[in-house]
């Protein structure tokens, strides 16, 4: 495969773009992601390849083009809504919980509902509480929905493609730290990553670490920085929430004997607690230490970068945190 | 009152059509009471909210649509359904909770849905299922095949953003889609006066800039006029509008009160004195459209269909368990 390097922003943009030519059921809406190419730039020149009747400037109505885009589902298009920033998820929760995730259930399977809804995380960015949260562990709190967290460009534009292609509601999150700050290989060739498939970002035999989205790079630095220590640290990235690919995370645990898991969502009822059962369940047998979560502090995001930054895992949490198991492995 | 009557001395549609109003009007009153008997004798689970009373708006909306134009109701919709051309007997097994029902007893009485016949579903969060009838309308404005979206809804509705958040893009994207408000005057327990604003819905759709017309909702005909306006403007590109149709519910919120505690007897009696059935049968008579032992027989027939149809749902199988974890996901 003929490889380039691509940021976060392009690999999504690449992948819409392809998806447009591919399926004219296709249409993209939301705020500013027609002309102006998105406030994150994923949808630039998208307008101007295949106009305003694809790629739609929204009034500020969430609620409103949500539900619209629910309804051009129910009847056979594939609506990509954009929602800027992943706080601003709150005022289109009825369309996304009440409407989308159930109308196949409700009406005994008579509809699908094909709506692909892309949506921010993510702090950092000393953007306050309100444009700083990750409620991905919300999405997935549905059933109906899937939920898709990728990492890389090449994770984004393989599970945005199959996005596309599903018949059902994704809600696709995208730290939009990522966007332009994470740079990697894209093929140039065609290809899609199927939902429910962990990747193994590194491969380790003493601890397990799992990390989701963004938090999967200040791991695999962590996991470097073990390694010079003599400590061989398994990265894992679910890539999916919903369907979750609990055989890979299971496996590597009764392998290493231990798990940490990483999220920039809050730990209190959070991905980091759904994870860790499902871990403590599958992979009992194996575990010489208490699974060790590192989720976002249960604080609303505060501004000021000093504050703010001690809210999110970094890289020492994650050492420190290895250390503990290790540690506690020795007792 | 209401801004518009009909105007009887020619009837706007043929006998055949005429007789068809009047049967799916009869056959949503029948219903209503049917299901209120089902609930009472303990045949069906939970509670179900009834719109006798309330018939004519329906069924002069739907007259005036196609079978590709879709509609979406509300948590009080089995009179919308019925008029869009839903079967009675997938109904009463829905209600009933019943394997053989419209959604195979996952929806429920409030959750039933046809999409073959356009009925995208009805909805029980109040202003639902608007978001849903917008995007119907944005599908068929793309198919460009005249199709279209009828969003039916109540007026707790109203007050539900997600009315002005549609209602402004379908006005900017002239989407046809039409916003058909049955205000049944009381939101639960609440006169709508008390929980509105301003001059109500009418008033507020012309300042979006969408025609909007108040009709007598009781009056079968003056529905299908102003409905057949809107819907044939809409197909040709004009965009949305919206259609108040003042009404009222016989019964309670749903069947499990009377409503007589917050709705005096002297409006009940009144609005009764209005009943869309009575007055219809008289315009029909009086134009020799039907004979009286036509309304006998016709009564008859669908009563006795509805029996059949208890009687078939009550010997029908609840889903098996099995069946819990299908159709989450496609």
């Amino acid at each position: 495969m003929s490889m380039r390097e691509l940021t976060f922003a392009q690999a999504i943009r690449e992948a819409l773009d392809e998806e447009l030519a591919r399926d004219e059921r296709i249409f993209v809406l939301g705020e500013d992601v027609g002309a102006w190419g998105g406030v994150f730039r994923c949808t630039e020149g998208l307008f101007q390849k295949y106009g305003a009747e694809r790629i739609i400037d929204t009034p500020l109505s969430e609620e409103g083009y949500i539900g619209l885009a629910v309804g051009a589902a129910m009847t056979g298009m594939h609506p990509v809504p954009e929602l800027m920033f992943g706080d601003f998820i709150t005022l289109a929760m009825d369309q996304i919980v009440n409407q989308a995730a159930k109308m196949r259930y409700m009406t005994g399977g008579q509809v699908q509902v094909p709506i692909t809804i892309r949506v921010t995380m993510g702090g950092g960015r000393s953007s306050g509480g309100q444009h700083s949260q990750s409620w991905h562990a919300w999405m997935a709190h549905v059933p109906g929905l899937k939920v898709v967290v990728p990492s890389t460009p090449y994770d984004a534009k393989g599970l945005l493609k199959t996005a596309l292609r599903e018949p059902n509601p994704v809600v696709f999150f995208e730290d939009k730290v990522m966007y332009s700050k994470i740079k990697g290989p894209v093929p140039e060739e065609e290809y899609t990553i199927p939902f429910g498939k962990a990747d193994v970002k590194r491969e380790g035999k003493d601890v397990s670490l799992i990390a989701i989205s963004r938090m999967v790079h200040p791991t695999l630095a962590a996991a470097e920085k073990l390694a010079a220590e003599g400590i061989s640290a398994e990265v894992i990235d679910p890539r999916t929430l919903t369907p979750l690919d609990e055989e890979t995370l299971i496996k590597s645990v009764a392998k290493t004997g231990g798990a940490v898991i990483i999220d920039e969502g809050y730990n209190h009822f959070g991905t980091t607690a759904e994870l860790a059962a499902t871990i403590a369940y599958g992979a009992f047998d194996f575990l010489d230490a208490p699974i060790e979560r590192l989720g976002a502090m249960d604080v609303p995001i505060p501004f000021s970068p000093q504050l703010e930054f001690a809210t999110i895992p970094d890289e020492a949490a994650i050492i420190l945190a290895v250390h503990r198991i290790l540690d506690g492995r020795r007792r | 009152m209401p801004a518009r009557k009909t105007q009887t001395a020619i009837l706007p549609l043929p006998p055949d059509e005429l007789r068809e109003l009047y049967r799916k009007m009869l056959t949503i009153r029948i219903f209503e009471e049917t299901v209120f008997d089902v609930y009472r004798k303990g045949l069906m689970p939970g509670l179900a909210h009834l719109s006798d009373g309330q018939e004519a708006t329906p069924v002069g909306v739907c007259a005036a649509l196609r079978l590709d134009d879709t509609i979406t109701s509300t948590h009080r919709g089995h009179g919308h359904i019925i008029a869009k051309g839903g079967q009675v007997e997938p109904m009463m097994a829905e209600v009933m909770g019943k394997v053989t029902g419209y959604c195979r007893g996952k929806g429920g009485e409030m959750h039933i849905a046809d999409v073959s016949l356009g009925i995208l579903g009805a909805n029980g969060i109040v202003g639902g299922g608007i978001g849903i009838a917008a995007g119907s309308a944005f599908t068929a404005k793309r198919e460009g095949k005249g199709r279209v979206s009828v969003a039916f809804f109540g007026d707790g509705a109203i007050n539900q953003g997600i009315l002005y958040e549609t209602a402004n893009i379908a006005v900017l994207w002239k989407l046809p889609l039409i916003y058909v408000c049955e205000n049944n005057q009381y939101t639960e327990f609440t006169n709508y006066h008390k929980l509105t604003s301003g001059e109500g819905l009418v008033a507020r759709a012309k300042a979006m800039g969408m025609n909007a017309l108040e009709v007598d909702g009781n009056d079968v005909l003056a529905v299908y006029q102003a409905a057949h306006e809107m819907v044939e403007a809409a197909r040709k590109g004009k965009g949305p509008a919206t259609l108040v149709c003042q009404t009222f519910r016989y019964g309670g919120h749903h069947v499990g009160e009377p409503g007589t505690a917050y709705r005096s007897k002297e409006e009940i009696t009144e609005w009764k004195a209005r009943d869309p059935i009575p007055a219809f049968e008289k315009i029909l008579l009086n134009h020799k459209v039907i004979a009286p032992s036509d309304i006998e027989t016709m009564h008859d027939q669908i009563h006795t269909q509805l029996q059949e149809a208890v009687a078939t749902a009550q010997e029908a199988p609840f889903p098996e368990v099995k069946e819990v974890g299908e159709h989450v996901y496609a």
